[in-house]
């Protein structure tokens, strides 16, 4: 795997995936499917949604779904559908800003700690193998109530929580690349520190990385509308799949359905989305790590 | 038979330092991450009142002795007093919410793992076969429901729509049972109490079904890819050759080898179990410790919702030392 | 031949493999009578092992018996419901694995080994299954208060007594031995080796003791079979064959064999390596090994002969 460049790393994982491949291949190509269809909603929000989805008595109060209203109306007759367009944004700066804080934290902090080794690495490591055995939704309720409402505050509380996740990782990389004979080999030529780390470690890590990433993206996404679920998640004013559903629970007994079931189903759908194409992976790249 | 007790005394000394460790870490990040006080008033109180605030939790101080505080009160078992309403020892709250906790975790738990189990063998035995496929498709869909969100539906289709269940509490008050053990389905019983007890397991089934469903994924795939493993193995064929029901090489002799594994997987999974059952009883207004969490996260009532992170770190350990307990006893090749 | 304890006609056996099929046993006949030892002999990947577990109907997956008869005490066991095959298994067919590490369920008392399978055939109490498992561990070699014990206790040779007595416990017509000493040390293969004589003196069933090692045969067997490439290429009985081997094949093995008289004697090993059972050589399969091989061996199988009494050879020098 070492000689291997990552072009050519990723056009052969690439190869890998085709739907020949059976259900895997069809795992993948759905997921991509899902999340690129998130990702297109959440670009071009503005242009798709039809009403602004703050804006309240656009239509009725609690208007089933209609030909007006695909997904109906709100407690404040907001329009469901545009929320959940603009939700998809929410989701998704939320979800990537903490997945690439989490990920940069964690493979350095994992480098450094792997690296130095001693007391120190000791230290860090009980520190994250402790944070990493609590449940993460418990840890992030923890912090984003120490740190309060908002985009940032909540994207800091997921990083937290993923940090531990890629320092274990890259950590154990490190070590267990430390020990083998061909680092010794580099170093007896004269391979400086950095480019053993480039040349040797991350190709060993390049290929879990997409498997890694995508997975965790999905624990993201519902720990992120759990916070929001919970009443720790955004402010008012951000349309939030996980707040609009815990609004949905209001006139349940009534019959209405629409408000709290599609902001919840597309909650689902992201996740499963992420899940699908992490899962896929893993099982073409690294049979090993899920079986078979 | 004593280096069987060695060990457990061993693996009992071992859980002191995890669990001093884990405490030490919700302090960290209790602290570090913010101010308690200003978290819980929003910062707009007057400074007067958060001064005072401070001072009653002891917030004024160094932090390495409010550290040693927090340490010397946890070992009094002292988790602090609630900061709304009557004040009362968090610990008293939370142990009151316990038992709900507990049963709906118990059943949840059973039934998340009889399902997993069930589908993971009965996928094994029809490897790459359609229905083999629907079930990992199965693990991957469960891994990915929204407790709220699936609860939400089921409580539309059975609550609502069919109104077969009722969507939210306990127990109906007019039949809760005396409480005994706090857990109702038990006491219903103790108390030969039958509509209590019916009343008591009907509104168990739709939090059990949401979280048990969220958790029996994982207990799906272990159980494919070990019983895969297993059905390969020589003792199997050796099984087969002796002659012995098809019945009992699986259950028996299969089972029983990759549920070593699954074992493992249970004790991680509990933190799992904890989270989900903060949102399952969010969503069924289920009076335990995750919804009484839920309220006092709109109070912001620091001292209680510290209180109710470290019992939880508490649980994590305790947890985690009995299913190390267990496997002794089920593997023998630990035991000797 | 009615009298024939088992009897396999034209057996097929192939492995649909992903990259092509295996033909493990190709068109092989075999008979035994009620209390006789064949010594199944061929080197590893000859397709010995899938025909002991074939007779069980026991070929694991992707492979399957494709055509033949195999019929055990007038029973053909092809036709036969799994059921109907389960009730075979065990109580009168029984077998012996290779690696007594692996074929013992980790997590199970060895008594209750022996138990279970009684009581999976028998109608007896546990207490009854219980004294006879106790006699049969006895006779084995292990003393009962090892009855309690767990497999990971044991050692090599003494889990190998286990197996043995798992086999016999329900006084089997025939036991097929697959490889059953190769993964123990010498000195415990020639004790097991001895055991198993001696249990085949006491119990009179018939066996077949597959192996690569053609050294154990004599003093055991009664007969050889010698299978090369999934073929059977010389079936004989076991003094003639030591004493001249017909088939080429057959030579060049007992050629193999270190002789401790004959030590001046160089060794001689077969040249080339077994072939490939997906796309076998044309002709005989052995002629590219054969030091006889005329151009006729490799353009046409040769069929199997019957030289004198009962003795079987594939080959064209006969």
């Amino acid at each position: 795997m070492a000689n291997l460049t990552a072009p050519k790393m990723i056009t052969s994982m690439l190869s890998k995936i085709s739907p020949r491949r059976g259900v895997e291949g069809l795992f993948i190509i759905v997921g991509l499917v899902i999340v690129l269809t998130f990702i297109f909603m959440a670009i071009f929000a503005p242009v798709l949604a039809p009403y602004d989805p703050n804006k309240t008595r656009v239509g009725g109060l609690y208007e089933s779904p209609n030909s007006k209203f695909p997904m109906g109306t709100d407690r404040l007759g907001r329009d469901i559908l545009s929320r959940i367009i603009w939700g998809s944004r929410t989701v998704l700066i939320v979800t990537f800003l903490s997945m690439a804080l989490s990920s940069a934290c964690g493979v350095t902090l994992g480098l450094i700690s792997g690296y130095v080794g001693g007391k120190f690495d000791t230290a860090l490591s009980l520190f994250m193998d402790s944070l990493y055995a609590f449940p993460g939704l418990i840890l992030a309720i923890a912090l984003a109530v120490m740190l309060g409402q908002g985009i940032m505050p909540v994207t800091v509380s997921l990083t937290v929580v993923y940090v531990p996740i890629y320092f274990r990782m890259i950590r154990g990389e490190v070590l267990s690349m430390k020990e083998s004979l061909f680092v010794e080999a580099a170093k007896a030529i004269g391979a400086k520190g950095r480019t053993l780390i480039f040349k040797y470690i991350f190709p060993n890590v390049i290929p879990s990385i997409p498997i890694v990433l995508s997975l965790n993206a999905a624990d993201a996404v519902l720990t992120l509308a759990a916070l929001s679920f919970l009443g720790l998640g955004l402010p008012a004013h951000i349309p939030d799949w996980g707040f609009d559903l815990r609004m949905g629970y209001g006139a349940l007994t009534a019959k209405i359905w629409w408000p709290g079931t599609f902001p919840g189903l597309m909650i689902v759908l992201l996740t499963l989305g992420f899940s699908l194409f992490g899962e896929g992976l893993a099982e073409i790249l690294n049979p090993k790590l899920s079986g078979r | 038979m004593t280096s069987l007790r060695v060990y457990i005394i061993r693996r009992i000394l071992l859980s002191i330092p995890m669990l001093l460790i884990l405490l030490s870490v919700v302090f960290v990040v209790l602290r570090v991450a913010g101010d308690p006080v200003s978290a819980m008033l929003g910062g707009h109180a007057p400074i007067s009142e958060i001064e005072r605030i401070r001072k009653q939790l002891g917030l004024d101080k160094p932090l390495y002795i409010q550290y040693l505080n927090y340490l010397m009160n946890l070992a009094h078992f002292d988790l602090g007093r609630s900061m709304i309403w009557g004040q009362r020892p968090v610990l008293d709250e939370i142990l009151e919410h316990f038992p709900a906790t507990l049963e709906l975790s118990i059943s949840a738990f059973t039934f998340s793992i009889l399902l997993g189990v069930f589908t993971g063998v009965f996928s094994a035995r029809r490897r790459n076969k359609p229905a083999d496929h629907a079930i990992r498709l199965y693990g991957i869909i469960t891994y990915s429901i929204f407790i709220p969100w699936f609860g939400l539906v089921l409580q539309l289709i059975f609550g609502v729509y069919l109104g077969w269940l009722p969507i939210s509490g306990r127990s109906d008050p007019r039949m809760a049972p005396e409480i005994i053990t706090g857990l109702y389905v038990l006491d219903s019983i103790l108390t030969m109490n039958l509509p209590g007890l019916i009343d008591s397991i009907r509104h168990l089934i739709l939090p059990t079904v949401t979280l048990g469903i969220y958790l029996s994924g994982i207990y799906t795939r272990l159980t494919r890819t070990h019983m895969i493993d297993i059905l390969q193995s020589d003792f199997i064929r050796a099984a087969r050759a002796r002659g012995l029901p098809e019945r009992t090489i699986i259950y028996k002799h299969a089972l029983k080898n990759a549920f070593i594994p699954i074992l493992t997987m249970m004790g991680l999974q509990f933190a799992l179990l904890l989270a989900g059952a903060v949102l399952t009883e969010t969503t069924f207004s289920w009076p335990g410790m995750g919804y009484f969490l839920y309220e006092r996260i709109s109070y912001r009532d620091f001292t209680t919702i510290q209180g109710t992170i470290v019992f939880i770190a508490t649980l994590i350990v305790l947890i985690s030392l009995i299913v190390d307990i267990i496997y002794v006893y089920i593997d023998p090749r630990i035991r000797y | 031949m009615i009298s024939d304890l088992l009897r396999i006609e034209g057996l097929r056996v192939y492995y649909y493999t992903r990259d092509g099929v295996v033909m493990a046993v190709d068109n092989v006949d075999l008979f035994m009578k009620k209390g006789e030892t064949i010594g199944l002999v061929g080197e590893s990947g000859s397709g010995k092992s899938t025909l002991g577990r074939a007779i069980l109907r026991l070929v694991p997956p992707p492979g399957r018996i494709i055509s033949g008869k195999i019929v055990f005490d007038g029973l053909n066991l092809t036709e036969l419901s799994e059921e109907e095959m389960r009730k075979i298994r065990g109580k009168r067919i029984s077998m012996v694995f290779q690696d007594p590490m692996t074929s013992l369920d980790p997590l199970m008392k060895i008594g209750d080994h022996i138990v279970e399978t009684i009581m999976a055939h028998e109608t007896l109490t546990r207490e009854e299954a219980e004294e006879k498992a106790i006699k049969l561990l006895e006779q084995v070699g292990i003393r009962s208060e090892r009855f309690m014990d767990y497999p990971h206790q044991f050692s090599g040779g003494m889990r190998q007594r286990v197996g043995i007595a798992l086999a016999l416990a329900l006084n089997p017509d025939l036991v097929i031995a697959d490889e059953p000493t190769s993964s123990l040390d010498v000195i415990v293969q020639f004790q097991i080796l001895d055991l198993m004589k001696e249990l085949k003196n006491l119990y009179g069933m018939g066996m077949i003791l597959i192996t690569h090692d053609i050294s154990i045969i004599p003093g055991i067997a009664d007969k050889v079979a010698l299978m090369y490439a999934g073929q059977l290429v010389e079936f004989a009985d076991a003094k003639s064959f030591f004493n001249e081997p017909l088939h080429p094949y057959g030579k060049a093995l007992l050629e193999s064999i270190p002789n401790i008289q004959h030590s001046d004697q160089k060794l001689k090993y077969i040249p080339g390596n077994p072939p490939d059972l997906i796309n076998p050589p044309k002709g005989c399969r052995f002629s590219p090994r054969c030091p006889y091989a005329t151009e006729k061996c490799r353009e046409e199988e040769p069929p199997t002969i019957m030289v004198g009494h009962h003795r079987l050879v594939k080959c064209f020098q006969y």
